[in-house]
């Protein structure tokens, strides 16, 4: 059985390195003002440039291996894209532990959810009358994906108006002070309570740093790594019984369903 | 244009263990059933390959849809119920072939003699006046020792691995089909501190089997593997006993049985107070279809039973205001923000094996149950058991952290991975009782896919059951410090935890009480309904309280006794089979 402490920041090369955080600040301001092509250009050459000390979702590996699977599929505007990447970093940072939401893949881990049936709530019982506007999520007006596009532009105006500056651009203390006040239900959000939202980022920023690889989450199972979970074990029936602590190899869904 | 089918012996409504039993016990006896199920067809074959949380644990794919129908919840008889509108909110109900049956953690427990008898042994003991003005306390007509052998056959039909309870010595007929499952750390850690407080641990009785078994009707279960999906999932290795290895297969093998998927009950059919079949939908086509059948058998679980009982005007509406009628009362629940909470203890030294386990892995005590206390001296009724066990974390729905630390950010963050392996919880699950203004009707405003009003529930606290929930968490508390936990999370029970859409539960009961007098109860002992001879209602929906356990254990034995029932009447061509105000012997 394999050794994977990865609780020992001397085994991942992910220390942590503020250079990478003014970059993404920087994209941030890029992204957050009028976007014009110019700036989108310089944004994107940027990034390539970059992506060896980078803390974006471009992260870490992607100058080895493009990652086809990851461009927008659900926010339309990268401004949006931004806030999110902040948003779910701020929620799970990187740190000595390993990586944090953006490098484990958490925002394209979003928007993929928020572009299919979850974000839209087929599955859900959707007959009016609501009882809005300050709810939770799931009795909401607004299908998820709008709760996302109103909670993170709810996000950035408050950044606006406390700090004079877009959210994605705010320091980090900026942006945790807002998000610690969106968790607390103070600030309004149309068609859902702000706690409400809040909630709703924080499960699926834990979704995408702990899902199955397959959704584009858990990037190369870092996050199962940090925590020293194994996966998809067929069987543990052999060490349940084990005294002591075990640690094993991870198991995705690929290298474990049947074909 | 509504098109009646050809009459068979018995129509079943649900697939689920309750009318798994009933299609088995039929079909073997050379009966024609017919099963209706609302959810699509499933085997095991499914299961194969199902280890994604995210799929099954998080977006509950295995469970009711609630696009068709949901529940409406208030607390309050002046309050406008809401609908209970995503299941990120908890709404487990069963759904597809085999129902709650396949994705359970198959925990399976006896109810206590004191539970069938609540009225008369409470006042037997402490008098009348120990109850709170508004609880109902009710007998089921029906004692542990009558039913005793239908648990047995439950257990045998299941295989259950399990030992017998230190505590209740005398109460068994038989053993465990199989042994115990494996012990583990975390089951030692338990069993020691509460052998050390003069306690009497034994092992969870499971449906994850310990070792390959056959029951009686020749149906083969594999030996748990100990995989760690169980819990909201199918199991991968056809271990975990289910109404599709068990019951539903003897069922297809006698050649007697036909289950129809896709096919939505929405109304009992009767005439002159007799049942004459089934209206149902089917949902690929829309077409609606009649199924007539000599008895009617509605196992739906709760909801369903309560409110097609209530759409198809059988029985007579409870009426909260003034305790008249009885279908939908003796609501009750193990609800998820007050019985589902656990006491967390967190140990700095010492790490655990946490993401194996097995559903129903784990070690469980009735020291604190009904029959053991005192409640003289106590500001509750009922019990609770305490137990651990250890069902596998999976990573995105356990992140624990103690009390003092923040649930996100960078302090989260590095606690949720430290404490990811080191935890043991201890849970209660503890008795719930009847209130009078708890109940179920129909909601006057929301309707379903076909346009019928939702069911509606009313539920709220008492005293009763937070303090019972505070008293059992300070139990708990003791046991993790003997146990040497570092940091004790207790949750906080306040007057502002309240029944609401996260507390809705598996484990709800009530709606079509079971009894011996009409006046009070809506089905015999035989879950055979008391103004319909040729009815049947099998199912949590019959239990006047929710005992201080997992309730499946109870589902399957009342099933047995009520698939005995259906067979008298199909044999004698109908009629009363308990006589009305006596308590049958079985
Ligand atoms: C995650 C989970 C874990 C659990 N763990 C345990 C445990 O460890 N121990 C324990 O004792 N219990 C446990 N339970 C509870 C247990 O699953 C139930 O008590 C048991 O399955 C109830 O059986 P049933 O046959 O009465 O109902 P169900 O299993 O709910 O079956 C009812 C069936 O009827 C169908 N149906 C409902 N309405 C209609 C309609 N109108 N038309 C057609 N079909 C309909 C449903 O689709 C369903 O298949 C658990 C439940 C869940 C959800
Ligand atoms: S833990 Fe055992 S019973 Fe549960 S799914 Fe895995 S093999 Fe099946």
């Amino acid at each position: 059985m394999a050794d994977h402490n990865s609780n020992n920041p001397k085994n991942t090369n992910e220390v942590s390195d503020p250079g990478r955080r003014s970059f993404v600040k920087n994209t941030g301001i890029a992204v957050g003002g009028v976007a014009g092509g110019a700036l989108l250009g310089g944004l994107f050459s940027n990034r390539s440039k970059n992506d060896s000390n980078s803390n974006s979702t471009a992260g870490k590996g992607s100058d080895k291996e493009k990652r086809y699977e990851e461009a927008r599929m659900y926010f339309t505007r990268l401004a949006d894209f931004a806030i999110l990447e902040q948003a779910v970093e701020r929620i799970f940072p990187e740190d000595d532990n390993g990586p944090g939401a953006i490098e484990l893949g958490v925002p394209y881990y979003i928007d993929k959810q928020l572009a299919g049936p979850y974000g839209s709530n087929v599955g859900d019982y959707r007959q009016g009358p609501f009882i809005g506007p300050k709810v939770a999520a799931a009795d909401s007006s607004l299908d998820r994906g709008q709760i996302f596009i109103n909670g993170l532009r709810a996000m950035d105006a408050e950044s606006q108006k406390r700090f004079d500056t877009n959210f994605a651009k705010a320091t980090e203390d900026q942006q945790i002070e807002i998000m610690t006040d969106f968790a607390d239900d103070k600030v309004e959000v149309k068609g859902i309570s702000s706690k409400g939202f809040f909630s709703l980022l924080r499960s699926t920023t834990l979704e995408g740093a702990y899902c199955d690889p397959l959704y584009g989450g858990n990037r190369d199972m870092k996050g199962w790594k940090m925590k020293e979970y194994p996966g998809a074990i067929s069987s543990y029936a052999h060490m349940i019984e084990e005294d002591e602590f075990v640690k094993m190899d991870q198991v995705s869904l690929t290298d474990y369903q049947p074909k | 244009m509504v098109k009646t089918l050809d009459k068979v012996d018995a129509v079943i409504v649900g697939s689920g263990w309750a009318g798994g039993i009933a299609a088995a016990e039929l079909t073997k006896k050379g009966y024609k059933v017919v099963g209706l199920e609302r959810g699509k067809a499933q085997k095991r074959e499914d299961f194969v390959g199902a280890k994604d949380e995210l799929r099954y644990d998080v977006r509950k794919l295995m469970f009711q849809e609630l696009h068709k129908e949901t529940l409406t919840i208030r607390n309050t008889l002046d309050e406008t119920a809401t609908p209970n509108r995503s299941n990120d909110t908890n709404a487990i109900n069963g759904t597809d072939t085999g129902g709650s049956g396949v994705h359970w953690n198959g925990m399976v427990y006896r109810w206590l003699p004191t539970d069938f008898e609540m009225h008369t042994k409470t006042v037997e003991k402490y008098g009348e006046k120990i109850i709170p003005k508004d609880m109902q306390l009710k007998d089921w007509g029906i004692t542990y020792d009558e039913l005793e052998k239908y648990y047995d056959q439950f257990e045998k039909t299941a295989g259950i691995s399990g030992e017998p309870d230190p505590l209740r010595p005398g109460q068994r007929s038989d053993d465990y089909p199989t042994p115990p499952m494996k012990e583990t750390d975390i089951i030692r850690t338990f069993t020691k501190a509460a052998k050390e407080l003069g306690y009497h641990p034994y092992r969870i009785a499971s449906a994850n089997l310990s070792e390959t078994y056959t029951n009686p009707d020749g149906e083969t279960i594999n030996g748990c593997v100990y995989c760690a999906f169980c819990e909201s999932f199918g199991c991968d290795f056809g271990a975990k006993s289910d109404p599709i290895a068990t019951v539903l297969a003897t069922a297809y093998k006698s050649g007697n049985f036909e289950l129809r998927n896709h096919a939505y009950a929405v109304r009992i059919v009767h005439e002159n107070g007799k049942a004459v079949g089934i209206k149902y939908v089917d949902t690929e086509t829309g077409e609606e279809f009649i199924q007539p059948a000599d008895i009617v058998v509605v196992a739906g679980f709760t909801f369903t039973n309560t409110r097609l009982m209530l759409l198809s005007e059988i029985g007579k509406p409870y009426n909260p205001k003034d305790g008249t009628g009885v279908i939908g009362s003796h609501l009750t629940a193990h609800q998820r923000n007050l019985t589902h909470t656990r006491v967390r203890g967190f140990f700095d030294e010492k790490k655990f094996n946490r993401y194996a386990g097995a559903g129903a892995l784990g070690v469980t005590m009735d020291d604190f149950n009904v029959e053991q206390l005192d409640h003289t001296k106590l500001d509750f009724l009922h019990g609770f058991c305490l137990r651990t066990s250890q069902r596998g974390d999976r990573p995105i729905t356990n992140n624990h952290v103690p009390a003092d630390v923040p649930s996100w950010g960078k302090e989260f963050k590095d606690k949720s991975i430290f404490y990811a392996n080191r935890r043991i919880d201890v849970q209660q699950q503890n008795g719930a009782l009847a209130w009078r203004e708890n109940y179920m009707d129909l909601d006057p405003t929301y309707t379903d896919i076909f346009g019928d009003p939702l069911l509606r529930v009313t539920s709220r606290f008492h005293d009763q059951d937070r303090n019972i929930v505070r008293y059992a968490h300070q139990r708990g508390k003791e046991l993790l410090e003997q146990m040497g936990a570092d940091h004790i999370t207790v949750p906080e029970i306040t007057e502002e935890t309240e029944f609401d859409k996260t507390s809705l539960s598996d484990h709800t009961g009530g709606g079509v009480v079971m009894g011996d007098d009409p006046e009070t109860s809506a089905v015999n002992n035989y879950s055979q309904v008391w103004d319909m001879d040729n009815l049947f209602v099998v199912g949590a929906s019959s239990f006047p309280l929710m005992g201080s356990s997992n309730p499946t254990g109870t589902v399957g034995a009342l099933a047995y006794r009520a698939a005995e029932g259906m067979i008298k009447v199909l044999e004698n061509g109908g009629g009363q089979l308990v006589q009305q105000g006596a308590t049958a012997k079985a």
